[in-house]
Formats: structure tokens, sequence, C-alpha cells
């Protein structure tokens, strides 16, 4: 989203990733959480952080008070994977050497770990011999460190930083004037007892007093010795807004993370990291300093107040809190008014004057009837040419509303009086409205929808009374995002830059809650209708996609002694639970009464017990807890990764082994893993070749198996090898392997073999196996045949869309089960029944990537492999994970959608996570949710980073309810529904048929505009002249149509089975974002760029922001060039009259004539408008996990096709364009 | 009061129709287990699938012995559900052992549904058949 930081993804080629697990990485999450200060550990320190999650007795010695801390008190570990528990080897023992058999110990105090079943056999509990208390505080203070160095000290830091950012930045602008309110202060209307407790402590503890905004600045000084807690107040730097569409702009959780460059080595890299962070920098080093210094320098808003506590460790409560803190909208009312309840008036309204005769009324301009009231022809005006509608739209709305719809005899004093008492709210209201209406000032379609109202006003005789009456409904309408659209007369419907999704409006206790971001969690309807019947009313699908380990900037991460959860349901505690009072909360998911631990009383920033809303977990509905022992069935698994590489005679010709050898001896450091990290390679073609890597080899050894029907491993223990003792081994082997298989071979794959001989190998620890694959399997085990017929790749039905055989399926099944996932990489240039061989990654939580017709004597695609590759390699990954979602009582899951293996209702196996994958699911409702205030989903994703750690990564959205149809179609996010529907038609195609399932997408529009006409008492499509639609779902049509247009779902247009089926992989697999940019395609004109460039040139972001255009020939003017990008390749569009002074400034080139048919990559010119358009191109490739390829195309080539066949709104043999389609909806809607 | 095969055919279907409750009983809780979380589909699947063809063939002897002894009211009730079984068993999905059941798509709530549903179906019309058998086999005998 716009708001987001640019790069999610920014991680690309390699260390630099985020969240990833690499070293540097870690130290991103420490920034987050306060820095933690590697660097000012003591020198002692050893490297990286020993820290947390190792169960070293060790740290048994620490002093009470530290325990006591410890017990009480999150320790804000950094961050994910970079913990060193157990990088090193021997540091795992101790835990082994306390394992109790049983699988699922559960230390006494601890929570049952169920909601969690680990995958795994109970082998040994891990936990350290030490209490589960113990352990925490334990870990946090490595033997290494001196006595004086706690992990109090280094929870002080780590929180600290969090805090103050968000003070800083957003909050005072979100919130108003930070420093009046109290971050808590909603809460503290909520719960009674809490906010008592908050009175108290200011007395109490020093810190309190700085609650409020003090809190977050507070620099807690920790006692000389120890490290000064980062002074959060780096903040000024962050990134604006972590989520972008939450409320609350949640800049504060970690200020560091800016998707900077990779941090290097542990304690340096810390510091490397501040530096370009400019965040960070400031804070780390007053930590260094010593913690009085740093407070007051550092935080210049908050009053900081030193800590005399005795009590060091208390981190205080990173970014949570500051998001807390800052109340997400705007002044004060808007969020307290109930959004269902007012609305009514809105939908009402039109009932009142429904008369469905097309009587045109004269253009009565002052005059806004009720939307229900369209029947008549639309008038002509163009839409277009109107005033975008924010603008039109919301002055009328002041207007009217000053004087009140004053006698309305006709509406009904109901609707009358709701005006009236709204009235005020709404004025109040508007300030979030402008967000929300902003976004699209190219819509015409409002303005002239509402020129058509005016006119068409039905019963002349009621106009006058209802004239006032209307027009504030009107704006009413507007305010509450309740306006309808006229699909037909519509025609730039596409918001020339992107749109925030739908605002979620929760009841005013919880309005202040963030919530959590839409890019993570997001439901396809933002109100849930109350019941069953009323979804089934609206039409609209229910389910909710989610990003679970999507890279973050933002990221609090928590070790606590004890992780609260409900005893009932093991909901984690979040956001949004009731406080019955300091001592209890209730589930917001089961509505149990819950006991709150003593410690979670303890409020780490203040270091007084009191309000429990304080706490990181109140605050931020996405955080991340480091697991203790009960969390885990056996020790953390070592990264280990399998390489297996087709070289049959058909990969030998496509020569990507070269290319792939190449790029993973080039990450070979940067593969995520620690000391324990393991590496294996092994080569097929009619037989398999293993790799003996043992000591004492100083070249690696092949041996090959020549039975295929039972492998068997000739020397199980040296074939996967640790990657840190045998480095050069293995490069060796990279090296000579592209040699060693460049001769001709045989034609035959067994590849069934080779993965049945690879789950042998890997099944004692679990890990990844990627798959290189480049034809059929014809031989041994789960050999297929050729069954495509390429004279039916454009026929109506496909065929073969399942898979011929279930040997991958079961495979992956017992992978699954092993936790190992599969990824293959299908570089193919012929059939190789991708539908069967993508069972492997389907079932096992793997991914598959495909480039057809791969060559590697292509350039474009030996690069295309090359950034695949080193994304895939380089890029986080959590190992044995699980992820479970629950929902509040009465709403239950009814498919899920993504890879994974079901393994019970609600939970999902995932040998390996990685933040490329995102999963959809779809919803039932089966009781009436109408004594709800809201619904609430959680997301728990338990998983074992690289390092070693066991993490739980929890997310949680909450949605208020809708009791009208109304409501619920205005609620929904086309978007989403979009990703749902998609992967929704996928499973059709493979259950039923491809025209059933297009079919069904079709209706899809059909039946949401039928409900809305039904809801708004429209006259049916048939009788009337326009199509309306809701404002909420007037994109649908044109996403359905040009989903419709896919690869995966097209007909009619020749299209190869492997690439179809790869097209549906990806579309049940694809986060959100990715899926929406595959859909449509964004198309921007860049033959003006200049243009295009942002007004204030403060930010030194020289990049222009160019308008996307509507994918129709209609946009493309002869003399301009466009671009192109789905995501997967942009495609630079250049016409034939397009300027001279564009092509010798992009190209360097002084006619158009000499621009070659395909150009595959964008020279770099001298010149300005080249810089400009790189930097664009930079920009877009940002956010995507690698970038994309470029093709440069003239208009006059022979592929232009590439190009115009994207141009979905256009017709095409055998497809409807877009108006065709509207068409075609509006007859069938009744 | 002479042994007929008919008399036969019942005792027999008799025998086989109380196999065949105890093989929808554990059908159905075996389907609840799932829904409850109890069981991974996985093993779930594995301790199905292997009934599934006995059943149906168990389901088909009693009617092969039906229509050999001329029992047609008998044979006549229990034809939708061979229809049923053979349709069931040719739109199973891909799997290369015996079985009807797959463990990656038996958690999707419509095929957990119906599969539900369908173990109480199919218990119940063995319930009404095996008061239906013991009549028969009563009358049979004594119209001997």
């Amino acid at each position: 989203m716009s708001n987001l930081p640019p790069n999610p993804y920014n991680n690309f080629p390699g260390p630099p990733q985020v969240n990833a697990n690499t070293a540097p990485p870690t130290f991103n999450h420490n920034q987050q959480f306060g820095q933690v200060p590697v660097s000012q550990l003591p020198p002692g320190y050893g490297g990286i952080k020993q820290d947390p999650n190792s169960n070293s007795p060790l740290h048994a010695p620490s002093p009470a008070a530290q325990n006591h801390v410890l017990q009480n008190v999150n320790n804000y570990s950094q961050s994910a994977s970079s913990s060193p528990a157990f990088n090193q080897p021997g540091m795992m023992p101790p835990p082994l050497k306390h394992n109790l058999q049983s699988s699922p110990m559960r230390p006494p105090m601890s929570t049952a770990p169920n909601s969690l079943p680990n995958p795994l056999p109970p082998q040994n509990v891990p936990m350290s011999s030490a209490s589960p208390r113990t352990v925490p505080n334990a870990n946090s203070s490595p033997a290494p460190y001196p006595p004086s160095y706690h992990p109090p000290q280094r929870q002080i830091n780590d929180n600290a930083p969090p805090l103050i950012p968000s003070s800083q930045t957003s909050q005072p602008l979100v919130n108003g004037p930070p420093s009046s309110l109290p971050p808590n202060g909603p809460p503290q209307s909520q719960y009674p007892v809490s906010s008592s407790a908050y009175s108290s402590l200011p007395g109490s503890k020093p810190p309190s007093s700085g609650y409020g905004p003090g809190l977050i600045n507070t620099p807690y000084t920790p006692p000389p010795g120890q490290v000064a807690k980062p002074p959060g107040p780096a903040m000024p730097s962050q990134p604006p807004i972590q989520f972008s569409g939450a409320p609350v702009s949640g800049p504060p959780r970690n200020s560091p993370l800016v998707p900077g460059p990779p941090v290097g080595g542990p304690p340096g890299g810390m510091q490397g990291f501040n530096g370009p962070p400019q965040n960070q920098g400031p804070p780390r080093q007053v930590g260094l300093n010593g913690p009085n210094v740093s407070g007051p320098s550092v935080l210049p808003p908050g009053p900081p107040k030193p800590m005399g506590h005795p009590q060091p460790p208390m981190g205080q409560p990173p970014a949570p809190m500051g998001l807390a803190s800052g109340p997400p909208m705007g002044p004060g009312a808007p969020p307290q008014q109930q959004y269902p309840g007012q609305y009514r008036n809105g939908p009402q309204g039109p009932p009142v004057g429904p008369s469905v005769q097309p009587t045109g009324l004269g253009p009565s301009a002052g005059h806004m009837p009720p939307p229900s009231n369209f029947g008549g022809p639309q008038n002509p005006p163009a839409g277009s040419q109107m005033p975008p509608m924010g603008q039109q739209s919301l002055p009328p709305m002041g207007h009217q509303m000053g004087p009140p719809p004053g006698p309305i005899v006709q509406t009904g004093a109901g609707v009358k009086s709701n005006m009236q008492n709204r009235y005020p709210q709404m004025a109040a209201a508007p300030g979030n409205y402008p967000n929300h209406q902003a976004n699209q000032p190219p819509i015409p379609s409002l303005s002239q929808q509402q020129a058509n109202i005016m006119k068409q006003f039905p019963q002349q005789h009621l106009t006058q009374q209802m004239g006032q009456l209307s027009v504030t409904k009107q704006g009413f309408d507007q305010l509450w995002g309740h306006h309808m659209v006229d699909l037909l007369q519509c025609k730039h419907i596409l918001p020339e830059y992107p749109e925030d999704p739908p605002e979620i409006k929760l009841a005013h206790q919880f309005a202040d809650s963030s919530n959590c971001s839409p890019e993570v969690f997001r439901c396809t309807i933002n109100r849930i209708p109350e019941t069953n019947n009323l979804l089934q009313k609206s039409r609209l699908p229910l389910g909710i996609l989610i990003h679970p380990f999507k890279d973050l900037n933002h990221l609090p991460v928590i070790q606590c002694a004890t992780i609260v959860r409900c005893r009932a349901c093991r909901t984690y505690i979040n956001p949004f639970v009731y406080f019955v009072d300091a001592k209890r909360w209730k589930c917001n998911l089961c509505y149990r009464v819950n006991d709150l631990p003593e410690e979670f009383q303890y409020d780490p920033v203040s270091k007084s017990y009191g309000d429990p809303t304080r706490r990181p977990e109140i605050k931020s509905a996405t955080i991340e807890f480091i697991a203790p022992g009960e969390y885990m069935l056996r020790p953390p698994q070592p990264a280990v990764y399998l390489f297996l590489f087709d070289v049959s005679q058909l990969a030998r010709e496509s020569g990507y082994l070269q290319v792939a050898c190449d790029t993973l001896k080039a990450n070979l450091e940067a593969l995520p893993g620690d000391a324990r990290t393991q590496i294996g390679i092994i080569c097929y073609d009619a037989h398999v070749h293993y790799y003996l890597m043992s000591e004492g080899l100083t070249r690696p050894k092949e041996m090959t198996v020549l039975d295929i029907d039972d492998v068997f491993l000739p020397s199980p223990s040296s074939l996967l090898v640790n990657l840190s003792e045998r480095r050069e081994l293995v490069r060796e082997l990279l090296t000579v392997l592209p040699a060693r298989y460049s001769t001709p071979s045989t034609p035959s794959s067994a590849l069934g073999a080779a993965l049945q001989a690879a789950y042998k190998l890997m099944a004692p620890t679990g890990g990844r196996i990627t798959v290189f694959q480049t034809c059929l399997p014809n031989v041994g085990p789960g050999a297929l045949q050729p069954r495509e017929d390429p004279n039916a790749r454009s026929s109506k039905e496909v065929a073969h869309l399942n898979p011929a055989t279930d040997f991958y399926k079961r495979l992956a099944l017992d992978c699954s089960g092993a936790q190992i996932a599969v990824d293959l990489f299908l570089l193919n240039s012929q059939y190789a029944d991708l539908a069967s061989l993508s069972g492997m990654s389907k079932f096992s939580a793997g991914t598959v990537y495909h480039i057809p017709l791969f060559r590697a004597s292509r350039p474009h695609h030996a690069e295309q492999l090359n950034r695949m590759l080193t994304r895939y390699l380089t890029r986080k990954i959590g190992f044995e994970a699980v992820m479970r979602v629950r929902c509040t009582r009465g709403i239950s899951i009814h498919t899920f959608h993504g890879n994974f293996f079901v393994r019970s209702t609600d939970l999902l196996s995932l040998p390996n996570v990685s933040p490329d994958a995102g999963f959809g699911m779809q919803l039932t409702i089966e009781e009436s949710l109408s004594d709800l205030q809201q619904v609430c989903f959680q997301a728990a994703l338990l998983y074992t980073s690289s390092k070693g750690e066991r993490r739980i990564r929890v997310h949680t959205l909450a949605l208020p309810t809708a009791s009208n149809l109304t409501d619920v179609l205005h609620a929904a996010d086309t978007q989403c529904i979009i990703g749902l529907l998609s992967k929704m038609a996928v499973d059709r195609c493979m259950s039923a048929s491809m025209s059933e399932a297009r079919e069904a997408v079709m209706n899809v529009a059909v039946d949401a505009l039928s409900a809305f006409r039904l809801a708004q008492n429209l006259p049916a499509g048939a009788n009337s002249s326009a199509l309306h639609a809701p404002h909420s779902l007037r994109l649908l049509p044109l996403y359905l149509l040009a989903l419709l247009k896919r690869k995966a779902f097209r007909t009619g247009t020749s299209t190869r089975l492997d690439d179809r089926v790869w097209d549906m992989c990806n579309v049940k697999v694809s986060p959100l974002s990715v899926l929406l940019r595959a859909v449509y395609p964004d198309l921007y004109p860049v033959h003006q760029l200049a243009q295009y460039l942002p007004a204030h040139e403060e930010d030194d972001e020289h990049t222009p922001d160019p308008p996307r255009l509507q994918l129709t020939a209609e946009r493309i003017n002869s003399t301009g060039a466009y671009l192109l990008d789905d995501g997967e390749s942009m495609i630079l569009y250049v016409c034939h009259a397009v300027s001279p002074a564009f092509l010798s400034e992009t190209f360097g080139l002084t006619a158009f004539s000499q621009l070659p048919d395909e150009l595959r990559s964008l020279p770099r010119v001298d010149s300005e408008g080249s810089a400009l358009l790189h930097a664009f191109i930079d920009k877009l490739n940002d956010d995507r996990p690698y970038a994309s390829d470029i093709l440069i195309l003239r208009d006059n080539s022979p592929s232009r096709t590439l190009f115009t066949e994207r141009l979905v709104e256009d017709r095409v043999e055998s497809a409807f364009s877009y108006y065709e389609f509207l068409q075609h909806v509006k007859n069938q809607v009744k | 009061m002479a042994f007929s095969f008919p008399a036969f055919s019942y005792i027999i279907a008799l025998i086989v129709d109380a196999f065949l409750i105890f093989f929808s009983i554990f059908h159905v809780i075996a389907f609840d287990e799932l829904k409850t979380d109890y069981k991974n589909p996985i093993d779930q699947c594995n301790s199905l699938n292997p009934l599934v063809l006995p059943e149906y063939l168990l389901h088909l002897l009693i009617n092969v012995l039906f229509l050999l002894s001329g029992e047609w009211f008998s044979l006549l009730i229990n034809i939708p559900l061979i229809l049923y079984h053979l349709h069931r068993y040719y739109t199973r999905p891909v799997m290369s052992g015996p079985g009807l059941y797959d463990p990656t798509s038996i958690m999707n709530a419509d095929v957990l549904t119906v599969c539900q549903r369908e173990g109480w179906i199919k218990l119940a019309f063995y319930l009404l058949s095996f008061f239906l058998y013991l009549y028969g086999m009563i009358v049979v005998l004594i119209a001997a």
C-alpha cells in the first residue's frame, strides 16, 4: 500500500533481508525493539547474541532481582532469527539432557501447548532442567556476560526504542497533541479498573507520571553499568506508517527496521546498521554512552525520566506501545460513532421515494434524490468531465448538512429523526473520510452518478420535499462510503493511484486498538454479516486472506515467561480482549473469562503494576513471541537444504545447471541458517547420482545408484554435510557439476526415485528440498506420460488439470510428516505435466517456480532464473511450522487455499513457511452473530527460525458486524474478493470443469449486483438503462473480467497446459498484492515522466509517480510509451509516433525504426529521462520479491501481442470486452 | 419348515448386515473424530480406506444372494445403494491404493459434511434393512 515503506521485499538480493534470518536481519529486529544493543554489550559478549533461546543452565545464577524481572517482564528480544541460541551445536545438548520423554511436556505453570500441536512425533522435549520461568531468564544472560550484564539490561534496551519513536512520529499526527492525552486514554474509560490502576501508578512509580506521552519517550535510565536503553527517540526517521491500512499509524514499532541494507556481523552489524538507517543511529550511541546521557539527548519529545529503579531489566515494551498510544482515529469523534447503527438512514432512504418509473427529471442540480430512484435514462453527462467525486461530494454535504432536513413528510419520522441525530456526528466525522475519497480523485463515476440522480428523480411531486432530504442523504451516503456508481456510465473507473483497502471501523470501545495490517490479514467483507442468511442475501464470498510470514518492517518481538492464552480456546491475548478487571480478561473468541498472570500487569515501561493494557500484546495486533520449551516437541531443527538437479538430456540442452550452480555458489554464505546448517546435492537422469563430501575427502566423490525402483542411500551420513565445515567441498562440487554434465546423455529422468532418495535422506531432520526439473519424468517410480493435446490448447474445455498419479501427492504427505518442504523449479521446454508434479509442492508447503521454454543461452532467461533463485535462497525461512487460524465462536473455516497440508479443521501443517506465501480461507457463519459487536480472527504461526529459535507470530484481526444488507454490500472489499474468488475458481476448475468455473466467476458479478439491486430496490437490470453498483464493488466486474482473461482461466487463446497449471498454482499461493497485479496489471504512461515528479523535492526520492491507466487500447496514444507491469514482467511498449526526444533520452536512438523488435534490457543513457525511467522502474521493483523482467516492444513488432493481450478491457476473439461484459451482467441482474 | 435357499440368503444377509452396521458406525465415529481434531487425517484415511471395498463387496454379496434366490423386493430396495456405491467409486480422487478418502481434501468442510451425512444415512439404512431381512427370513421360513 501506499503508506507502507517502499520495500517490503527490499531484501532482494541477498543479505539485505529485513527480517531475514541471516545475521544481519537479526539486527533489524533488535532495532525494532530496542536496539539492543549488541553494540552496547560488553566486549566479552560473544559476537552474536547468545541469547535468549538457549536453554543453557548458566543463566540460573542470575541474581534474584533479575529473575524477578524476567518473570514479570517480557524481554523483548531482538528478533527473530538471529537468536544464537541454537547456533552452535554445543548449545543444543543442554536441552537434550533434560528432555522429557513425554511429548507435550507442560511445565506446571505453562499453558498447554495444544493449540500448536507439533507435527513431529513426540521426541525430546527440550525443556531445560530449569523451570520454564527460569529459562527465559537464563537465556537472556549468557554465560559470557559479566555478572553485571543481564538480560534485564538487554531487555531494557530492546524495549525502549520503539516507544519513543512512536510518540514522536506518528502519534502526534494521528492523535493530536500527544502530550495532552495519555496513550491509554481510551482504554481507561473502558476498563475502569485498569484506569484506576493507571492513575495510581504515577504516584508510586516515577515512570508512571511520564506515562502518557512520557512513557514512550521515557528513557528509562538503567544503572550506569548497564546498557542504556536505546533511546527510542531516534524515531524521526521512521517510516511514517507501518501498516498502511490500519488506522493507527504504527510507526512506533521499530524504528530501525527500515529495510536498510543488511547488517553485517552481529555487533559490528548493529552499529553499521544504525548508521545507515537514519533512525537508530543516535539511540544506540546513547545506549553506549550510558543511560543518563542518552536519555535526555535522545528523547526530545518526551520528558526523559531516568529510572533509578533498581530493576534495570524491564525493557519498555517496544513498538507496540507506540501504537497503542496513538489513537488511530482522527480527532475524536469519528471513532466513537458506531458505524452500523448510524448508517441506517442511508439505505432506508431509498425505499422511501422509490418509484421505479424512469421519469427523467429536469436536471435539477440542487436535488439529489436517493439513489433508488434511478431508473430513468442516464444522463449523458460524462462522468469524466466532472470533478473528482471527493471534491464534489463533500462540499455539497457540508452545505446540505447545515440545514437540517426539515419537513420531510413522506419519508417518515424515523428517517428524519435519524438524520437529525446523526447530523452532528457526521459533521465531526468528515475527517475520516477524506482519506477514503482523496485517493480516488479520478473517479468520475460518482459525479456522473450524482448528476444522473438529480435528473432522474421519478416522482416530481415529491421532489420539492425530498430535495433537501435526498441531498442530505446523498451527503451521508458519501460520508459513509455508501454511494453508488453507474458502471455503464463510468468509463474511467479505475482509480489512478492505488486505493487503500476499506477502513475497518470498530465499535468505539476498540476504535483505538490497532488492527492487523491489511497487507497481512484481510477479509472480503469488512463488516461481517450477522447471520448466514444475510450473507446469502449479499451473495458475496466470505473469507480471509492472510500473508502470515510477510517480511515486516516493524515487528514487536517478545520473550516472556508465560505467553498469556485463553484456557479454553488457546487464543493468544490480543488487543481486542475485554478486561473484566485488572486481574481477569475475557477472551474475544470464546468469551471465557481468564485470569491474568501477575506478571502481565507489570508494565515494563513504567515498572509498575497495574493497567494491563500497556503491554505490547495489547497494543499490537501483530506480534511475535519467542516460544518457551513447551512449544517444542523436539529440539528445533537445523536448516537443512537439499538440491536435486535434473541432468537428463533436455536439462543439459537447456543449460540451466550452470546458472543454478553459479547462483547457489554465490549465495552459499547467504543461506539462512546457523552453524548447524546442512547442505546436500543429488543429480539424477536415468540414475541417481549422490555426492559424498565426507571428512577427509579433498574432492566430492560421486556415487551412482543404478537401481531406481528401489532407491537406497549409499552413505547416509556424508551426503548431507555441514555447510560451514565443508564449504570448500561444496563450492568445488558446484563448480565441477556443470562441466560434468555437459555431454549428451539419455533422455530419461528418474525424478520419482530421486525424490524418494531425498526423502530418505532428509526424513530424520526435516528441511527443504529444491528440485530443478526440465522434462517429464519418464522412468522409475512416478513416471508420467505426456497427455497434453497441443491441438486442444485453445478449446473451451481444458482436460488434464488434475494429477495423473498420486505418487507426488503421497510423497509430499510423507515429506510433510517429516517436516520437509519440496520446492520445484520447472524449467521445461516441452510438456512436463506440472499438474501432476505440482503435487509435491502443494501438499508440502513448497512453491512452484516456472520459466517456460527455458534456455540458459537467452540472457534474459538466465537472469530471471538468477534473480528468482537468489531471492529464493536468501529469503527468510521458517521450518517445521504450523499455523492455526481461530475465529470467533459462530464462524468456522470452510476451506483452505494455498500450499500446505490441512491437519485438522483449523490447523495447517507447513514444513517450511516463506515470506512469499499467502493463504486464503473461506468462512461460514454457523451461528447468529447478532449479539456480538465484533468478530475476530487470529492466525498463529509457530515456526522454527533458521537460527533454531522457536517463535510464534500472531496476527489478530477484528471486524465489526453488520445487520443489514446495504451495510454488508458497502463494506465489501473488492480486491480481497477477487483474491479469494480466484482461488475458489481454481478449485472449481479442478473439481468440476473450466467452463463451470468461468461461469461461476461471471455469476459473482451478477449475484453481487443483484443483491445490491434488491437492497436498494432498484429496477431490474434488463429494465433499466443503468447498472448500479455500490462504490465498494464498482471495480468488481472489471477485475472479474481481467481474471477470466488470465492464463489460468482463459479459453479461446492458445495456452500451454503447463503455463495454465502454473498460473493456477500461483493464484493459490500468491499474496493478495501480487495476485492483483497479475490479474489487472498496472499500466503507466512513461513518455512524460517528468511531469509526474512529486511536487516537493524534499524527499530525496526523485522518482516520478505516474497515474495508472486502464487496460484498454483507448488509453494508448500513438505518441506515447507505456509500461505494463504485471509483477512477473514489465513490458515497455513504445508507439511509433513517440517523440524523438524520448527515444534519444531513453534509448539513445534517433529513430523509431532503430529500435529492435524485442529488447530485453533497458539501456542506461546519460540523460534525465533515462534516469527518471530507471528510478521509476526501480521503485516498482522495490516491493516485490525479486525484480521483474523487462521487455521493450515496438508497436509494430511481431510480438506486440504480448502487450496487447494484456489489455483486458478490449475485446479479443471469444472474450468479452469490458462494456460487453457489463451489458451481459446487466441483463442477468434480476 | 425346510431350509430353503432364500432362507439361507436372509440368514447370510443378517450376518453381513450386522457387519455393515459396524462399518457405518465406525465411519461415523471416524469422521466425528476428524471434525473434532482428535485424529490426523492421514491416519484416519489410512484406517478408513481399506474398509471401503470390503463394505461395498459385502453389500454386493447379499444382493447377489437375493438375486439368485429371487427375493426381488429386498433386491430392489438395495439397488439404489449399489448404484450409489458404483458412482462413488468411479468418481473417487486419483489414488494409487484402494479407497475413497484423500487426506488432502477430506478436511474440506463440504467433503467432511458429505461423508458424515453419508455415514448416518447408511447406518439408518442398514439398521432398517436388518429388520427387513429378519422379517424376510421369518416369512420365508414360515412359508416353507
